[in-house]
């Protein structure tokens, strides 16, 4: 070996020693959100290994606005219109199970008429959320198609809780005690229509997305929650009902008259990100069931509301009442001191909850899968932060 | 409603209840196998269910509970679905997992802590559902526990239900107690830098209010 040739030798075994990789070396941190347009408010960290996530860590807190504090600051009546900020578009669910928990607290109920017509309104307002989720499920799978067509169709529900309600999305309806409103002249009639063309767009969505190959290649198989892992990681909604669960607060304990209408649970069992996307898509086509029923089994005339006392309030005490929301049950526990406002008010959301599954699914799969895994887990930021 | 439903009426952690009378002579009655003391927690707050649902299979549970533990669980309320038992915080992880392992409840619903300044405590509520056992699926458990609001430490759930995680977190920054166990202690809805005290604590106030 010359001299040249030594010098080389050495030279090379320097540098390998300095390219050596640690495993720290290798691996790459990345940052999603809060501003990312795929992640709404809400950032978490993932680090890679290659194509592959082996950490991930969630950072919610960035809409965080304090509905829990600020509720203790108001009379009952008064948290209403605040506590709809979290899920705007669904608003009429994250009111309900206040207004149950609050009605048992003060000790009134609600007209028949009252409750069908907020069952209505609920199921309406389902049908605007799962559209809007599907919209964003649709575009960051890159089909720009399923953007706009849901997008499109949802304005059909606003426009019917426009003219129940009088606002397209901040709907402030529930109150302690009934609706605020009986429904408008005609609106049955203009209902019915609406879910009929909307069940015919169903079988359209079914035909352009859920069986597009290109959809099912990206989440068939992706990010598998198995029916242990959902019970364990407390996960509800759509995401537990897609790992084989049938829970629905609507069937398991069933509020107002919900227990007179005739629907089935829809679960599936694969527990992967189609079935996560598949649930909601189900669970639409079931509301349209449930709608014409409550459209059909509402009483024609009577009160919609239980009139209150201007500052109503009730023994002290505690309620815990949850409803079936477009992501899972949300509960509300509230404490009241007999004071007209309430002592402690925690929302239990499903958001939240679902929030622990999603590092859960994420290590061990590849980061392109991340956009299919995330929309799937049903996760609303602004509801998970309250 | 009795007086111990009343928050702020309670002077003390100790588990006697509004009577002063010691807890097991007085929730459990040997002979009719049924939970007295609860029956004037429903009627205050009656809802449109308690008329039509009996409460006999929520009994149940709490009774083999009470059976099991004796004083050491006060029965709150057991009303259609809902029950309510408070314990002591060392007695927590042991308690949960006996309803875990006898009952299955498996999953925790929410966490919540309350803030007691009159009592000087603070509460910590587990809402404990379960989803696989058919009959337990609407009911809800609530299991509490007291702590002093000066400091106040808590065995962690975790090892027991591993869906309170975030949870504790949330009900460790937003009323400051401190879950003994928990693998991650920290900020997680509340700015990182956030220097003062825990917000849903009743001193903190909002501005302008």
């Amino acid at each position: 070996m010359t001299d040249f040739e030594q010098k080389v030798d050495e030279t090379m075994k320097m540098g390998l020693q300095i390219v050596k990789e640690t495993e720290e070396d290798r691996l790459m941190t990345l940052s999603v959100g809060p501003q990312h347009p795929g992640s709404g408010h809400f950032r978490f960290t993932v680090k890679v290994d290659g194509d592959y996530i082996v950490y991930c860590d969630p950072d919610p807190g960035y809409v965080h606005r304090g509905e829990e504090k600020m509720s203790e600051y108001r009379n009952f009546i008064q948290n209403i219109p605040h506590l709809e900020r979290p899920v705007i578009h669904d608003s009429n669910n994250i009111t309900y199970s206040y207004s149950l928990a609050v009605e048992e607290l003060v000790n009134i109920e609600v007209p028949r008429r009252g409750q069908y017509i907020r069952a209505l309104a609920s199921e309406l307002n389902r049908q605007v959320y799962t559209l809007y989720w599907l919209a964003i499920y649709g575009i960051f799978l890159g089909h720009s198609t399923m953007f706009m067509w849901p997008t499109g169709d949802r304005e059909l529900f606003i426009d019917l809780l426009e003219a129940l309600t009088g606002a397209r999305v901040t709907h402030a309806f529930n109150i302690p005690g009934g609706v605020r409103n009986d429904i408008p002249e005609g609106f049955k009639d203009r209902c019915l229509r609406q879910i009929a063309y909307f069940e015919k767009r169903l079988v359209e969505y079914e035909d352009i997305f859920y069986n597009n190959p290109l959809f099912r290649q990206r989440t068939e198989g992706v990010g598998t929650l198995s029916k242990e892992d959902a019970i364990r990681l407390g996960v509800t909604g759509s995401v537990v009902r897609a790992s084989g669960v049938p829970f629905d607060v609507r069937k398991v304990e069933p509020y107002d008259i919900y227990n007179e209408i005739d629907f089935k649970v829809q679960y599936m069992k694969s527990g992967d990100s189609f079935a996560r996307s598949m649930v909601p898509f189900f669970d639409m086509r079931e509301s349209c069931h449930i709608m014409r029923q409550l459209l059909d089994k509402m009483p024609p005339t009577g009160e919609v509301r239980t009139k209150l006392q201007p500052n109503p309030k009730g023994p002290a005490g505690e309620s815990y009442k949850r409803v079936e929301s477009g992501r899972g049950a949300l509960g509300y526990y509230i404490i009241s001191d007999g004071s007209p406002k309430p002592y402690r008010v925690k929302i239990s959301v499903g958001s939240f909850r679902n929030m622990l599954a999603l590092p859960f699914l994420l290590i061990g799969s590849k980061l392109g899968d991340m956009p299919s895994i995330y929309w799937s887990l049903n996760y609303w930021p602004v509801e998970a932060d309250r | 409603m009795t007086s111990k439903d009343v928050p702020t009426e309670r002077s003390n952690g100790e588990l006697i209840n509004n009577q002063g009378t010691s807890i097991d002579s007085k929730t459990v009655d040997e002979s009719s196998n049924k939970v007295k003391d609860v029956g004037n927690a429903q009627s205050s707050i009656s809802t449109r269910e308690s008329g039509a649902l009996s409460t006999k299979p929520e009994q149940d549970i709490i009774n083999k509970i009470v059976a099991r533990y004796g004083n050491n669980v006060e029965v709150l309320y057991v009303r259609p679905s809902r029950m309510k038992i408070r314990v002591l915080p060392e007695n927590m992880i042991s308690i949960a997992g006996f309803i875990k392992e006898n009952f299955g409840f498996d999953h925790a619903e929410s966490v919540s802590g309350t803030d007691y300044p009159k009592d000087n405590q603070i509460e910590v509520v587990y809402h404990i559902g379960s989803y696989t056992v058919e009959e337990l699926i609407p009911k809800i458990l609530a299991l509490s526990t007291r702590t002093n609001r000066d400091e106040p430490r808590l065995p962690s759930l975790i090892s027991i239900f591993p869906s309170v995680e975030y949870h504790e977190r949330e009900t460790y920054e937003m009323i400051g107690a401190y879950f003994e166990g928990h693998p991650r202690m920290e900020r997680f809805l509340l700015p990182e830098d956030w220097a003062d005290i825990p917000p849903l604590r009743k001193d903190f106030r909002i501005k302008g209010r």
